[in-house]
């Protein structure tokens, strides 16, 4: 018979097999390295994605939010999450999707806005949670070189998240990350 | 929650009509992927029809829950027939031209918006959940149909023109989406969804207001083809659930 197959990477992810829980404030810290798949730079805690964590019993529950509805990568990002925390020895995970309240740019960390910016995508401007605010806003810094002369070319872009802009005075191209 | 939704007909009904409204014209759009006439275009029509798609997941599923016969969204998107879609007829419209296709999304998400955005307020909060998640979307769906129905038909004369002959052809459909039968009367006594004469009035205003900015004029005495809520489907539907079923249909089961 075939033994289990066990990668060399494997054996050097996994750390100790977890006996005791580890606490909700450990879980975070681990769910703080997992990047988002479109934006690596950002975690999906910095954008607000995982909403709670919290044990039932021998069970960690991990309530995660769609960014976008269709959003192609919150499959993506679901599978990511319980990867990590296999890694980390938690055996037992279950993923709670929750669609309200309903998810907010204005759930983006400050480090993180300023991780988008050095990646070159200028984050969000002003406070979206409402229905009727999504208009361009007027200033969006390039974030290449700062010039706030720029302009949209297109509300859509690369991702569902994200608008194309571009600057007038480095005359760049660059991503918005639109407030919603 | 105060009513049994375990067998309710009528909010089965809702969720379908919802769900299928936000499918058959997300599976439409999805078709410009590549054929845009503008990159920026193609990209705003894919995430359109991302949206869409996301969303019908959300209502279909919701469907299956409601129905407790353990059919999933997908069993519900793929394996149903032509008379057991309740999207409205506008949806089924064929793409046409790019004015066309403009078209058919505005006159689309200036009911949608108002429609979701009295859905958040749903007795169901299943309903209420859905909605509040779609209504940001319809909202930036509208602002950008809405911008560029304006821009082309306040535009060159060729585009005016194009964008005229578009809005007379499917002008007669946009009424039903607030047309109410009793399924619609019978939710919104029960408080899960609006009465439509409100959300008419509502889609009404938007569209005059965009189309005199746009310098269009809808045409006059068109009576409403209705139908489609009620499972009664042009032959453009068959055409389309044969396109989007096939794979279902003739690999049973299929996966990723």
């Amino acid at each position: 018979m075939a033994a289990a197959r066990v990668s060399w990477g494997d054996m050097v992810k996994t750390e100790a097999k977890v006996t005791e829980r580890p606490s909700t404030g450990a879980i975070w810290g681990w769910l703080e390295a997992v990047p988002d798949p479109e934006i690596p730079v950002v975690s999906v805690v910095d954008l607000g994605i995982v909403r709670d964590v919290a044990w039932q019993g021998d069970m960690l529950v991990v309530t995660v939010t769609p960014t976008y509805s269709g959003c192609p990568a919150t499959a993506v990002i679901s599978l990511e999450i319980e990867e990590a925390l296999h890694r980390r020895g938690v055996e037992n995970i279950r993923i709670k999707t929750q669609i309200s309240p309903a998810w907010t740019t204005d759930w983006i960390t400050e480090a993180a806005r300023e991780k988008l910016r050095r990646y070159g995508i200028a984050p969000p401007v002003g406070e979206a949670a409402c229905v009727g605010a999504l208009k361009a806003p007027a200033e969006v810094a390039c974030p290449h070189c700062g010039s706030i002369q720029t302009e949209e070319v297109s509300r859509f872009g690369s991702t569902p998240c994200k608008a194309s802009w571009r600057c007038k005075d480095c005359l760049e191209p660059f991503d918005y990350f639109k407030s919603f | 929650m105060s009513v049994d939704v375990k067998t309710d007909n009528a909010l089965f009904e809702l969720t379908l009509r919802m769900g299928d409204n936000a499918l058959i014209l997300g599976q439409q759009v999805s078709a410009w992927c590549g054929h845009a006439p503008v990159l920026e275009e193609d990209i705003a029509l894919a995430n359109t029809a991302l949206d869409l798609i996301g969303q019908t997941t959300l209502w279909l599923g919701l469907a299956g829950e409601i129905e407790g016969k353990g059919r999933r969204a997908d069993d519900l998107a793929f394996l149903r027939d032509t008379r057991a879609f309740r999207n409205a007829l506008i949806v089924e419209q064929p793409n046409g031209n790019f004015g066309q296709t403009l078209m058919r999304q505005f006159l689309f998400d200036a009911w949608h918006l108002p429609m979701l955005t009295a859905l958040k307020s749903s007795a169901d909060k299943r309903v209420a959940d859905i909605a509040e998640k779609s209504a940001k979307e319809a909202a930036y769906h509208l602002e950008r149909s809405e911008d560029l129905i304006i821009r082309l038909g306040d535009g060159s004369d060729e585009s005016r023109r194009r964008m005229q002959y578009a809005l007379d052809g499917l002008w007669p459909f946009a009424g039903e989406l607030t047309l109410a039968d009793e399924i619609d009367a019978a939710l919104a006594t029960r408080g899960l969804a609006p009465a439509l004469a409100d959300i008419q009035t509502q889609h009404v205003e938007r569209i005059r207001a965009v189309l005199k900015a746009a310098t269009l004029k809808p045409p006059e005495g068109a009576p409403i083809r209705k139908g489609g809520k009620a499972g009664m489907h042009s032959e453009h539907l068959g055409f389309i659930l044969a396109d989007m079923q096939w794979l279902q249909r003739a690999y049973p089961g299929a996966t990723w």
